[in-house]
């Protein structure tokens, strides 16, 4: 059997204990605790505070967020059923988690659909209140599963969260749809005093959050102290539990917790701060790379515009105007953006000019799986542009990577003029993790030039070393000059079409990228340096296959991981790293796409583990495939 | 030290690629006219465009340029004009660029009202492709693409920009030098999205299209001037008028001793109400004197100054701010460690 990071058997513990009085909490090692509801249950906003809360308490957290595709599909349904897994230990979190310890599932719907990612022997703490014959019809129980043996092989607490609620609330006299909406914050305190963390940061939030009504802080603030309280007081739970202490600490400095969407924009606004430009953002709403678009229209106070253009096109075209202006520009968007964007981006290519370009990778085709990850779109990335175009492509790996991926993106944009695409997905983008805030000395030293000195100014004439044409700023007297898609004569930058001049063009922009290589840092090999199966990743399996290497080094299997965070051009040191393990597996959450790339431009035999169904790959997914390909068992 | 520029110091030299009689050479001498008139900056001054015939204007002037791609000039234009707003903007474009692949982008741009002029010259035939069908053709009309007559109806950019808002419309021939230079001095003065549209013929595939209202000696018959102030008269001895009736145009004889000359329509391109200036450039030939002049020239918030006021507003209001306060801004804890920390891999 594989072993994931989270190994709770929660059948074994000790039974209650009369009177209120509980013994000491029982220590957990990594454990997974799932929050699901109806879409409009505030699942998001449960799960998010839980994970905030017990970041800020010390413990290492990570998170998936799964939510319908539409806005609120029918309430009570199985199609409405939104939810939101935590996964938190003393240390090592690389996922979301695996099987769920604890699900919190707020109506039989969500008990439903979330029931088979729970571990035998795990904890069920449902509202008992929404269990009434209507609802039960819609999610297609027959019976009350709460009161029949179906439950039986996991540890059930009914809890009639709605009517406490309100028993709670009764003395505010508030209208039934504000008790009703508090109602989540009861099952948050509750799951707080079960994993004994504090309350006060998110009594301090709820204050913050809705400081515009005095009567919702104090409803759902009263909510949460009485879901704390019920857990408390009642007898039904044997005892609490407490997640060990790390046998490490964490390396000092200031933290914060943040998804990958914020991490973007917090990168992509420090970028522009450390260039000195202004940051340009155009874009246009997509699941789910909206955040960005939110989160920098928020920042005015620094430098940055946002722009919701009229549609994809526009909102790359007026990102290529900013950068033509002098600014950082940048774009946003999900698969079905990219495909509009490309024309734009390939006059990007041939106009040499900086732009960022971020895929919130979704499922597809076409419209596809809206609100589910995937990796579908490196082929896109790569080779979507007619012509030969080549672009920057980098992945960033985790929603704290997030952030270095947005600056390192800007300053190979600025430094190349070039664009530079940079691939996330729907997990990392609505995943969050602690972060430790970097020091201002830790950020690179990246000023923007551009050239003002007209004298022998050639708008094509490139740096020896680069290879990047000059950054001129219109308004710069004497240097005016035509940039466009037209084919341009080397150095002069003039119109010109003629077979060998196309040819050299090609193949300066061809060279101008394979430099890039210069300024990739060489990879790390996770795991045994000697082993004999190398698996490589890309994106956001970096946690599921890190942790497994990990399990299976434990176990004595010599297994090791690199990761990719440059998907064009390779780092140099790759070929050679390839070569020095016997086998090789490339894990992705596509059909094969970077396993292509890589035999193509290696000439080596590799194997692959592919997975396209909307999720993230478990651990124990990762781990079967490495016990299969080395022949062993654990 | 201020050297007054002549209108060849705003040519870039390069030879024009254009058909020998084509419009666009006078559009060129035009433009670069009235440029020299108001004395801009030559590196003030951003030119962009999509792709066709107009597209290749750019390459002509002495300015800062970006030849883009098809129908995207609009876009590329507002993320120059949102950044650098002291830059003169200026899109050229065709009628198939701007009124067909790139429809959506004009009609945005029209609406958002930033202070970018566009210059769209409308030859009603795709000329660089060699004559198809362009949005703006009359119906019935034969290309290669519509042997047997084309059975769409066309686009009216005018109406389509007073439509959206737009806070100048104008349309000229390109048969009138002095007229063009004349507008393009106005929109310049004009503070907003202005549209003109310029009309020319392709001598190759569409010759002679516009003469009827173009040409000098038609001109008096066929066009009605659009003077602000003014009454609107025309025809061929200028002995015609306008006057409203109900929701319609009335044309009344001047010639006729029972006409009330104070009951004549005068035109007001200032008026805040977009109505009148739509309606009167629904006048089409040959059924109506085709309008030619400034339509519509109001004020209206500009895009730009709205989007950089509400970006100071919030920075009075958050004061002074950096990097550190941004990643440090909402929920943070802190963690001091002895010697035996880690720190998260990314």
């Amino acid at each position: 059997m594989c072993a994931s990071e989270n190994t709770q058997d929660f059948k074994t513990e000790p039974s209650v204990s009369g009177n209120g009085m509980k013994g000491y909490p029982k220590e957990l090692d990594i454990t997974t605790i799932r929050f699901a509801g109806d879409s409009g249950d505030g699942i998001q906003v449960l799960g998010t505070r839980f994970a905030n809360a017990s970041a800020i308490f010390g413990e290492d957290v990570m998170t998936l967020a799964e939510y319908p595709a539409e806005i609120r599909a029918p309430a009570g349904t199985v199609a409405g059923v939104s939810g939101f897994q935590v996964n938190v230990g003393p240390q090592d979190v690389y996922t979301a988690g695996d099987l769920v310890d604890v699900l919190v599932a707020m109506n039989p719907a969500a008990l439903k659909s979330n029931l088979p990612l729970v571990r035998q022997g795990g904890i069920i703490i449902a509202n008992e209140d929404s269990f009434i014959d209507k609802n039960l019809e819609k999610a297609g129980y027959s019976e009350n599963p709460l009161e029949n043996d179906e439950l039986a092989a996991f540890r059930v607490f009914s809890v009639r969260i709605s009517h406490f609620t309100s028993t709670a609330l009764e003395k505010l006299g508030l209208p039934r749809v504000q008790v009703e909406r508090s109602k989540n914050f009861f099952a948050l305190g509750l799951v707080c005093w079960l994993f004994n963390l504090p309350l006060q940061n998110s009594l301090d939030w709820i204050k913050q959050s809705f400081s515009k009504s005095e009567e919702v802080v104090k409803a759902n603030s009263e909510a949460l102290v009485a879901g704390h309280n019920y857990g408390e007081s009642t007898e039904l739970f044997s005892s609490s539990y407490i997640i060990k202490k790390p046998e490490r600490q964490r390396k000092a400095g200031t933290y914060r917790y943040l998804n990958g969407n914020s991490a973007l924009s917090m990168g992509l606004i420090v970028a522009a701060d450390l260039a000195g430009l202004r940051l340009f953002l155009g874009s246009y709403p997509i699941t789910p790379a909206s955040d960005i678009l939110h989160e920098l229209s928020r920042h005015k106070e620094f430098p940055v515009t946002t722009f919701q253009a009229e549609d994809e096109i526009a909102a790359v075209g007026a990102a290529i105007g900013a950068s033509f202006g002098g600014s950082l520009g940048v774009t946003t968007t999900s698969g079905p953006g990219m495909a509009l964007k490309t024309e734009f981006i390939n006059l990007a290519v041939a106009a040499e000019l900086p732009l960022i370009i971020i895929n919130v990778q979704r499922g597809g085709p076409s419209t596809g799986l809206p609100t589910k990850m995937e990796q579908g779109d490196l082929y896109q990335a790569l080779w979507a542009r007619h012509g030969e175009s080549p672009a920057v492509v980098l992945a960033a790996r985790s929603p704290r990577d997030c952030f270095k991926t947005a600056i390192e993106a800007a300053q190979i944009a600025i430094k190349y003029m070039t664009p530079v695409i940079i691939l996330s997905d729907g997990y990392i983008a609505n995943g969050s993790e602690p972060w430790r805030i970097p020091e201002l000395n830790e950020l690179p030293h990246m000023p923007a030039r551009f050239l003002t000195d007209a004298e022998g100014f050639q708008p094509y004439k490139r740096d020896p070393v680069t290879l990047a044409r000059p950054w001129v700023r219109p308004g710069t007297p004497g240097m005016e000059h035509i940039i466009g898609g037209l084919e341009k004569r080397d150095v002069t930058g003039e119109v010109d079409l003629t077979p060998e001049n196309h040819e050299l063009m090609v193949s300066l922009r061809a060279e101008k990228i394979e430099r890039v290589r210069n300024d990739i840092p060489p990879l790390k090999i996770e795991g045994d340096q000697n082993a004999e199966l190398l698996i490589i990743g890309w994106g956001s399996s970096f946690g599921a296959i890190t942790r497994a290497v990990m399990n299976q080094n434990a176990v004595g299997h010599p297994v090791a991981s690199i990761h990719l965070r440059h998907l064009n051009p390779f780092p140099k040191d790759l070929g050679k790293i390839l070569k020095r393990f016997p086998r090789r597996v490339v894990v992705e959450n596509n059909m094969g796409q970077l396993w292509t790339k890589l035999r193509a431009e290696y000439l080596l035999e590799m194997e692959r583990l592919n997975k396209v169904k909307g999720t993230p790959f478990k651990i124990s997914e990762i781990e079967e495939m490495i016990e299969k390909t080395l022949g062993v068992n654990s | 030290m201020t050297t007054t520029l002549e209108r060849k110091d705003y040519l870039s030299g390069l030879d024009p690629r254009w058909c020998a009689g084509c419009g666009d050479y006078g559009v060129l001498k035009s433009f670069t006219t009235a440029l020299a008139a108001v004395g801009l900056p030559r590196e003030k001054i951003v030119m962009v465009s999509g792709i066709g015939c107009s597209s290749r204007f750019p390459h002509y002037t002495q300015t800062y340029g970006f030849h883009g791609i098809h129908g995207r000039a609009p876009a590329i234009a507002i993320g120059v004009k949102l950044t650098r707003p002291e830059l003169s903007v200026w899109v050229v474009t065709g009628d198939g660029d701007a009124l067909s692949i790139g429809g959506n982008h004009f009609i945005h741009l029209m609406r958002r009202n930033p202070d970018i002029k566009v210059i769209l010259l409308n030859n009603r035939i795709y000329g660089l492709t060699k004559g198809q069908l362009s949005p703006t053709s009359p119906k019935g009309k034969k290309t290669k693409s519509t042997p047997y007559g084309s059975v769409d109806i066309p686009l009216n950019p005018v109406s389509l920009a007073i439509t959206c808002g737009a806070t100048f419309a104008a349309r000229v021939p390109s048969t009138d030098n002095a007229m063009m230079t004349e507008i393009f001095i106005e929109a310049h003065k004009h503070k907003g999205v202005g549209l003109i549209e310029v009309l020319q013929d392709c001598e190759i595939f569409n010759e002679g299209e516009w003469s009827p209202v173009s040409k000098k000696s038609n001109r008096a018959a066929n066009t009605v001037t659009l003077k602000h102030g003014e009454p609107l008269i025309f025809g061929e001895k200028q002995d015609k008028g306008f006057r409203l009736k109900g929701f319609e145009l009335e044309t009344v004889d001047l010639n006729d001793k029972s006409v009330d000359r104070s009951q004549l329509l005068v035109h007001d391109a200032h008026c805040s109400d977009r109505t009148l200036a739509l309606k009167l450039s629904l006048l089409d030939f040959p059924a109506d004197p085709y309008p030619l002049g400034i339509f519509r020239q109001v004020n209206g918030p500009i895009y730009e100054e709205e989007v950089a006021s509400q970006e100071q507003e919030v920075a009075r209001k958050m004061g002074r701010t950096d990097i550190y306060n941004l990643l440090h801004s909402g929920e943070t804890w802190e963690v001091s460690s002895d010697d035996n920390w880690f720190d998260m891999p990314v």
